[in-house]
């Protein structure tokens, strides 16, 4: 801009009374020659000369007004105003920013630290539920709750109701029991299996095996889920199971199997006197 | 006609070029906007009152402009550039505001 200015002061010195001007702008009359008002019609050789070349003056300058307003106003637009602030103005916005960046630095350690708090606390959480989830499988496998599978055998008892009476199926289940047996079901030759838990109880009705209030019929096969070999021995021993129904006239059959299911679950029945105590 | 012409060029010359405002230039340029367009309310005026003289007129141009650009200046040298700039635009707001009023008068006759 200074640089234009200059060329058009250098200009306008050409011009013979243009220097000593005064720098109102509202012009006084009296100076105002007449012929002045319309210079583009005026056709005399002297005035109207300098009617041209004055009013293509007029024409540069305000071509140049135009120019750098349309240059100013796309720095304001472009800039947001930074680079044209002064120095204390940008001053008090540095310091407004310290300011501000000091207090959320100390608004970010807080949050991380709630955030450590929380994940850690998360973590524990997630511990104590696996834990707990692991146990409520286990105590569901032990009490019956839930159906399951592993490696086991199954067991199959014949004869007739002397041979397999409710006590020498009993003594089957203890013996499996003591053998470090897992889960159990006991079936019948047609009924639905039976889940055989801790407080499961086996009868004698009309000759027939009542478990845990369900009347089973001959032929009975228990599923268990436990180390086959130990299983077996524990039944074969002498004076086990297998010697006594056989001699009874029954018989024994042990599968060894790698996968049993044992998908009966015992139904819980409400408790009349036992309540935890804590 | 042709200053208003001329007027338009230059905008268009600005809107073509795009240039960058120099640094040392950015104080000065709104004040020098502000100033010349002053001056041009200034000739309107004079124009309408019949008194406008071209010659007076680019004088009148040029010498705000140099002068509003001075007087920024000298006020960023005396550090006080931001208060004195705010006064010039005042008064060159002023002048403005009378010029327009002045022309009002001529258009419309109120």
């Amino acid at each position: 801009m200074s640089t234009d200015d200059g060329e058009a002061s250098r200009r306008s010195g050409r011009q013979p009374t243009g220097v000593g001007w005064p720098g109102g702008v509202t012009p006084d009359p009296a100076p105002s020659p007449p012929d002045a008002a319309e210079p583009s019609t005026i056709s005399e050789p002297g005035p109207g000369r300098r009617s041209n070349s004055a009013s293509a003056m007029i024409a540069v300058l305000l071509a140049l007004l135009g120019f750098a307003m349309v240059v100013q106003l796309r720095h304001v637009a472009a800039d947001s105003q930074l680079s044209s602030a002064r120095e204390d103005d940008l001053v008090s916005i540095l310091s407004d920013l310290e300011a501000r960046e000091t207090r959320l630095n100390v608004d970010i350690r807080r949050l991380e630290d709630s955030q450590r708090q929380l994940n850690s606390g998360a973590q524990r959480r997630e511990a104590a539920l696996a834990d707990a989830a692991r146990r409520a499988d286990e105590l569901g496998l032990l009490a019956g709750a839930l159906p399951a599978e592993g490696r086991g055998m199954r067991l199959r008892l014949e004869g007739d109701s002397e041979a397999l009476s409710a006590g020498t199926v009993l003594d089957a289940v203890q013996s499996l029991r003591n053998a470090a047996a897992e889960a159990m079901q006991i079936r019948g030759a047609h009924e639905e299996p039976v889940r055989i838990v801790a407080s499961s109880y086996f009868v004698d009705q009309n000759g027939q095996l009542k478990v845990d209030g369900r009347l089973l019929s001959r032929p009975y096969t228990i599923e268990v889920i436990g180390d086959p070999s130990n299983l077996r021995s524990s039944l074969t021993i002498p004076g086990g199971v297998v010697p006594k129904v056989r001699e009874r006239g029954g018989n024994v059959t042990m599968d060894d199997l790698s996968i049993v299911e044992v998908t009966a679950r015992y139904s819980p029945t409400t408790l009349k006197f036992a309540r935890p105590a804590s | 006609m042709l200053a208003f012409l001329a007027l338009i060029a230059g905008v268009v010359l600005g809107l073509l070029i795009n240039p960058e405002v120099p640094t040392v230039l950015q104080p000065y340029l709104p004040i020098a906007v502000v100033a010349a367009l002053d001056a041009v309310f200034g000739g309107i005026r004079a124009k309408l009152d019949r008194i406008f003289d071209d010659k007076q007129f680019v004088v009148s141009f040029i010498s705000n402009v140099l002068v509003a650009a001075l007087i920024v200046y000298l006020g960023d040298q005396l550090g006080v550039g931001g208060q004195l700039s705010t006064g010039v635009v005042v008064v060159l707001g002023v002048r403005i505001f009378g010029n327009v009023a002045a022309i009002r008068r001529h258009l419309f006759r109120a």
